[in-house]
């Protein structure tokens, strides 16, 4: 029921921080995540709501490799 | 009384000029309104004459003896974009590119506009003389005539609205319309999707980015397909609703199905990136500068070359195709065009419904 | 296995039908989008849940929201979702043409700022949304309530997930499994799934929004059923973590306090509603409102929202109820089950 996607940190200051979404800048508070510039923040509302670990592509090979035999 | 009679002299130094109801009051404020602005900047040989209509001589653009009178296009808009100025525009540029862009999809040889002023009290008039500069480059580009005009100041805080309509000459045997597409024709579009409306919305909800409005005169592309001759069976530009709503409107004119590939949809990164933002969906966005048109299948890959040739079409692709034709005209409530998604799948892209607001959920 | 693999497995499948519940609207909004139903076997049915917060919000609510944007030096901010959902009188939408200032939102965050550049105006955040978005609420809070703001009012119409997927577990038992919302579940963790797995012996699988995500989870599911197992499993572990969020949880156990809630179409469900304290901020929010639109007759939202009808089988669908004119949550959005259907018809 939520939207919310991943952006990298730019920078930080404060309860702030700078992300960027495929080059659109937007100022995120950072109360319920702990991030360092560079990492990748889900953004929901103008709110991040925790750190993502991989980047989409790597995850998504990742889900895919354990996915056992149907057969 | 003092401050208003210092407004009506225009005395500088006192803040910026600002519009006044004198301005609309059609005595010696809207003479010197029309002289220092208007007129400056929009003057040829028929606004100049000032009179209470344009009179225009046929034979300076068609030989009815030669080739047949072929018909005249006309065209009116309304622009009331809010902010006035933006990233790759304003909205003289928009207004002046809009209706002419309108004639151009049907084949018209653009030749002259008129504009109608409505001003809200408070609007920098430094901010009116951009706008109008604007609109006449814009105007002296696209080789057209402003030739009539109209002025109005209501009560407000800074608003500008501007209405435009414009004349152009579509030469005999020439006949382009959204009701002539076959089974079989290629759908082409020429370029990436959603600019114009990405960057007016980054500026109200001010969102950091390098998106531009994409706002532009199409002759470029269009002549480029007239000029080679191919049998172009309707052009639109995307505007508001985007392109599934002008798609659908022409299925609809067309008595037709169609299907468009998502892949080869043209989609700039920040776009993208603002839309998943915003939870806004491309396919419904408003673009200022890109059109689509539908072209015989044999003559498809001929008018790709030819558009990418010019400027505004450097990206343009065949996105889908004209996958049925429908005997008479088929239910109002019939799914007409047909998206195949990235991974393969189909959804349905009808029109837009309501207002297109950015989702949370 | 790769996509292509399990999109040919999914086309394939041949096995008895099964029913697959996705919960959460944006889920039905991507699988709308990609397209997901046309590429897998008719066999796999594939049901829009009651996780839209905007389908289940009552009428009631809608008109509370509208007499503050009706005040003077009242500006009611709302997310673009809220502005459609039909009141007693009318939606938002309809009530800015009267006079009403109703304007949009991104971000509880922006309701602050301003809050705080307008002093003179009272700005009322119709505050809506599940467990991903109170966080961000409290979190606004916080940050007026440090700057002193004062003209700045929640009328919350918060709920929570997992007493609404209970209900559904009790009443519904012919749903095989459920895709379970991943972003609340970046908030709320597995636990709650594991022990409704437990529970009710089915599988419930956290997606992300992907299509490839939830193409691999519809694959689980499947592949779970056939196995006859009934797992929690969280394939979002990306974004999703075991416990959750643990600052999001404690926020939320900081500034709310559990309550019924009434979901328009489903009634009152005991504690799944979110209710802010009283810090001076909270104004009732939908706390006691059990009023809704008297649904016609014909309506039958309550059964498709739960997946016990398809939208075609609801004989109002096209006909008295449409995208334009809806009556019932699940047209009134137009990622609501019947919006999407609505859209996929053929002629």
């Amino acid at each position: 029921m939520c939207i919310a996607i991943p952006g990298k940190v730019l920078s930080l200051e404060g309860n702030k921080a700078k992300v960027d979404f495929s080059g659109n800048t937007v100022t995120v508070n950072t109360g319920l995540v702990d991030p360092r510039p560079g990492q990748y923040v889900l953004v929901h509302a103008g709110c991040a709501i925790e750190v993502m670990e991989k980047e989409k592509a790597e995850e998504l090979l990742d889900i895919f490799a354990d996915l056992e035999e149907l057969r | 009384m003092w401050h208003m009679v210092q407004k009506q002299k225009g005395v500088k130094g006192e803040g910026r000029m600002k519009i006044t109801m004198a301005h609309g009051g059609g005595g010696k404020d809207s003479a010197d309104l029309m002289k220092n602005i208007f007129g400056k900047h929009f003057g040829n040989e028929i606004l100049d004459k000032m009179e209470d209509a344009a009179l225009v001589d046929p034979s300076l653009f068609c030989n009815t003896k030669k080739e047949g009178m072929g018909k005249i296009a006309c065209s009116t808009d309304s622009f009331v974009v809010t902010p006035l100025e933006f990233p790759g525009g304003d909205i003289g540029k928009l207004c002046v590119c809009g209706t002419l862009n309108d004639l151009l999809m049907m084949g018209a040889q653009p030749l002259y506009i008129t504009c109608g002023f409505i001003m809200e009290e408070g609007l920098e008039t430094d901010l009116l003389e951009r706008i109008v500069l604007s609109m006449a480059e814009t105007a002296k580009e696209a080789g057209v005539k402003i030739i009539a005009g109209d002025t109005k100041v209501i009560e407000g805080s800074g608003g500008l609205y501007i209405n435009t309509t414009g004349i152009g000459h579509v030469p005999s045997g020439r006949e382009i319309g959204a009701a002539n597409c076959k089974k079989g024709d290629k759908i082409l579009l020429s370029g990436t999707l959603g600019e114009h409306h990405s960057c007016i919305l980054s500026a109200r909800m001010e969102i950091e980015n390098g998106i531009r409005s994409d706002c532009a005169f199409l002759s470029d592309v269009a002549n480029a397909l007239l000029d080679a001759d191919i049998n172009v069976r309707t052009m639109r530009d995307v505007t508001r609703g985007g392109l599934a709503t002008v798609l659908n409107e022409i299925a609809e004119s067309s008595s037709c199905e169609m299907v468009i590939r998502e892949k080869d949809i043209p989609l700039s990164a920040e776009v993208k990136g603002l839309t998943d933002i915003l939870g806004l969906d491309p396919m419904y966005m408003a673009n200022e500068g890109k059109m689509i048109a539908v072209i015989p299948e044999k003559e498809a890959e001929r008018a790709l070359a030819s558009v990418k040739k010019t400027a505004h079409g450097k990206e343009a692709v065949i996105i889908g195709e004209v996958s049925e034709s429908l005997p008479g005209s088929a239910a109002d409530t019939a799914a007409r065009v047909t998206l195949i998604t990235p991974l393969g799948g189909t959804r349905v892209l009808d029109m837009l419904y309501g207002e297109g607001l950015p989702r949370i959920c | 296995m790769d996509t292509a693999a399990v999109i040919e497995n999914l086309k394939n499948y041949d096995g008895p039908e099964l029913k697959l519940m996705e919960v959460c609207g944006t889920h039905t909004a991507s699988i709308f989008k990609s397209g997901i139903r046309s590429m897998i076997s008719p066999a796999i049915k594939l049901i829009s849940g009651p996780g839209c917060p905007v389908c289940v919000t009552p009428a009631a609510y809608i008109d509370k929201c509208a007499g503050y944007a009706m005040k003077k030096d009242h500006i009611l901010l709302t997310f673009g979702d809220m502005m459609k959902v039909p009141g007693t009188d009318g939606s938002l939408s309809d009530l800015k043409g009267r006079g009403a200032s109703a304007e949009l939102m991104y971000s509880p965050f922006e309701a602050v700022e301003r809050a705080a550049a307008h002093p003179e105006t009272m700005f009322v955040v119709a505050a809506v949304g599940f467990e991903t978005t109170a966080p961000a609420y409290a979190l606004a809070i916080e940050d007026a309530k440090v700057r002193g703001i004062k003209n700045l009012k929640f009328v919350t119409a918060l709920k929570t997930v997992i007493p609404a997927l209970s209900l559904i577990c009790e009443n519904q038992p012919d749903i095989d499994g459920f895709i379970c919302p991943g972003h609340v579940s970046v908030i709320i963790g597995i636990r709650p799934y594991e022990r409704l797995a437990a529970k009710y012996k089915k599988p419930f699988v956290i997606a992300g929004f992907e299509a490839e995500h939830i193409l691999a989870v519809i694959y689980d599911i499947v592949r779970q059923t056939k196995k006859g197992e009934a797992r929690a499993k969280n394939l979002y572990g990306n974004a999703v973590r075991e416990q959750g969020n643990i600052k999001a949880l404690d926020i939320i156990k900081k500034h709310f306090e559990e309550g019924p809630a009434m979901w328009r179409g489903l009634g009152i469900i005991d504690r799944s509603g979110l209710y802010l304290k009283n810090e001076g901020y909270f104004d009732g929010g939908s706390r006691g409102l059990d009023a809704d639109i008297k649904l016609p007759g014909e309506c039958r939202c309550k059964d498709v929202i739960v997946g016990r009808i398809n939208p075609d089988e609801c004989p109002m669908f096209s006909k008295g109820c449409r995208p334009d004119a809806p009556w019932g949550p699940c047209m009134v959005s137009g990622e609501g089950a019947c919006g999407i259907w609505y859209r996929n018809r053929k002629a």
